[in-house]
């Protein structure tokens, strides 16, 4: 097994009176795709937001790179390395494509070559580059939304739910993008309830529920284990299908 | 990425919608032209309207930062009425200091007298507004009935600052040599000063367009109004902008004490809280956090205040409020809605 990157152990997180994680322990190895799968309310965005600093740990802790960032800020978190891609994408969208771009580029001056590739990842972003934000269907949001994260090098994303309400066709290109996104050294945290998508370019799995991981290994192992699939599953995934 | 197309969806605006975006803009001519048909006299009419304009313009440099403060911060400051007044009573000094330069005929000398009291009136302002932020602000970021409480609070504080340090008494302020009296339009009398209030106010509503809409730091604020938490997850310190934009806020509003003050030519300490109530009416006209509906809305309220002031001065005092009522009817968000996450 490879180093782990990213490490939470026995993490809970509180949400004013609410106990929603419930001693998270996770590890992200350094490199490929990790898919954090759950039934809805199991913990998942809580997970995310609780790595990215935006809800704190009341308990445990969060290492990222042989560092403990469970009390850092959330732009000292960003800064080291971590993009995230929330829900919501969190696109500006009041703003133009080119402005969400260029407010992602946190360090300075866009890197031309790199945005090239993105074009070619998404064409979208390079069709509507001067469009306003707001503009964007929700597939083009999503894409911009994970340009932002990748316009500068990144050592890990965490991206929750990239596919929830697209078409199809959108779905594939989303998952292509992601895929490539995989060859270079980035390492992906994605959250997915769509298991065949989680299953084609996943390495390592996690599942999650009531605020707490009830299974972690490879990917591979879960596909090919059907018993194991049907309890997992039954608890958790069948119903998003 | 594979070969899947994605249709391009470029949204045609249909024409009688891009009129509707476009009306609050007109409601300004369209109310100029109403006042003209009521006035019915084009010299009268004339002089009202750039008393408006002026009257308006300082509205907006004191609810500009407000409307920021409030879109980005979601603070509710009840004590920016404070910047104001300390803006004013410093101008004040200042101008009083430079006597010999704001009497003398040398324009020249005027306009250097009063760059530097609305400068030092600025920093003043400024520097309380880093002080108002960090000891007052602070600690209720997220909570609305405490932030109305504790700026108040920060309010009153200041008053009685003013009065220790300048005496409870009102004090007279007089423009300079090149600011008083009037220029003569055909039979239309325009006061100078009004026409240096508008020249002011537009040269700073360009301004924070340019800077909202072409700069990093602009950008900033507007990303931050419509997600502050994805702002920090793109790696900026909120905090820090936070700071930036009150104490920017603070200096604005400061400027607006300085120019109000010389418009009025009597300067009490309560003056700031007085004008608060104008300066509420055209942040929520315009819409919470918008800057270019503050405009709109401090150029509507400047005109209708001017106009029923002559017309039938006994509505004029209610003419802004029914103003106020009638467009949120129309629109409950204000001119401009701002958009927000959540
Ligand atoms: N802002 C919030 N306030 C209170 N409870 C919340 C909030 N956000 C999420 N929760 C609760 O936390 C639990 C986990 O939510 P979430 O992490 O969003 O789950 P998932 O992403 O797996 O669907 C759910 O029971 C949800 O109702
Ligand atoms: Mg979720």
């Amino acid at each position: 097994m490879t180093d782990a990157l990213l490490t939470l152990s026995g993490v809970h997180t509180h949400i004013g009176p609410y106990h929603i994680l419930q001693g998270v322990d996770l590890i992200v190895p350094q490199g490929g795709v990790t898919v954090l799968l759950g039934r809805n309310g199991a913990g998942k965005t809580t997970t995310l937001r609780t790595i990215m600093g935006l809800w704190k740990a009341s308990q445990g802790d969060v290492r990222f790179e042989d560092h403990v960032i469970t009390r850092l800020d959330t732009p000292e978190i960003s800064r080291r390395g971590i993009a995230f891609v929330p829900e919501d994408m969190g696109i500006f969208t009041d703003l133009t494509v080119a402005e969400n771009m260029l407010l992602a580029a946190a360090n300075g001056p866009i890197d031309e070559k790199r945005l090239a590739w993105i074009k070619e990842l998404f064409p979208p972003i390079g069709t509507f580059w001067n469009s306003s934000a707001g503009t964007l269907s929700g597939g083009q949001k999503q894409m911009l939304a994970v340009a932002r994260a990748i316009i500068e090098p990144r050592r890990l994303i965490l991206i929750d739910e990239p596919t929830k309400g697209l078409a199809p066709a959108i779905i594939n290109a989303m998952t292509d993008a992601l895929r490539e996104l995989k060859n270079t050294d980035t390492t992906i945290l994605l959250v997915e309830q769509n298991f065949t998508m989680a299953s084609s370019i996943g390495d390592t799995v996690a599942v999650m529920d009531d605020g707490r991981i009830i299974h972690a290994g490879a990917m591979q192992e879960l596909v090919d284990d059907a018993d194991l699939q049907e309890k997992l599953m039954g608890l958790s995934l069948e119903a998003h299908q | 990425m594979s070969d899947t197309t994605i249709k391009p969806r470029i949204e045609k605006i249909p024409l009688s919608e891009q009129f509707f975006q476009k009306l609050p803009v007109l409601l300004v001519p369209i109310l100029a032209v109403a006042g003209l048909l009521a006035i019915g006299n084009p010299a009268s009419w004339l002089t009202l309207t750039v008393a408006g304009l002026a009257m308006g313009m300082m509205i907006f440099i004191m609810a500009s930062g407000l409307t920021v403060v409030f879109g980005l911060m979601d603070v509710i400051n009840f004590g920016h009425g404070a910047f104001v007044a300390v803006g004013a009573f410093v101008g004040f000094t200042v101008l009083a200091w430079l006597a010999g330069w704001t009497a003398s005929p040398s324009v020249m000398l005027n306009l250097t007298a009063v760059l530097i009291a609305i400068l030092a009136a600025m920093l003043v302002t400024g520097l309380l507004g880093y002080a108002f932020e960090r000891v007052i602000v602070m600690p209720v970021y997220g909570e609305h009935l405490k932030q109305i409480l504790v700026t108040m609070g920060g309010l009153i504080v200041a008053q009685q600052m003013i009065y220790v340090v300048w005496g409870p008494d009102e004090l007279h302020i007089s423009r300079p040599e090149a600011f008083k009296g009037s220029l003569v339009i055909g039979e239309a009398a325009i006061e100078k000063y009004r026409l240096v209030a508008v020249g002011i106010g537009l040269a700073l509503f360009l301004g924070m367009r340019h800077i909202l809409k072409s700069t990093k730091v602009g950008l900033l604020v507007r990303a931050g109004v419509e997600n502050g938490e994805m702002v920090e997850a793109l790696g900026y310190r909120i905090r820090l902008l936070f700071l930036i934009v009150f104490m920017t806020g603070s200096a604005l509003a400061g400027l607006g004490g300085v120019m109000w003050g010389l418009y009025q030519e009597t300067i009490t300490a309560h003056m700031g809280s007085e004008i608060m109530v104008l300066v509420f009416i055209v942040v929520i006209i315009g819409g919470l956090g918008s800057v270019e509906g503050c405009f709109i809305g401090a150029m509507l309220v400047g005109l209708l205040a001017n106009y029923t002031a002559f017309l039938a001065p006994k509505v004029a005092l209610i003419s802004t409020i029914a103003l106020m009522v009638a467009i949120l009817m129309w629109r409950p968000q204000g001119l401009y809605p701002v958009v927000k996450a959540k």
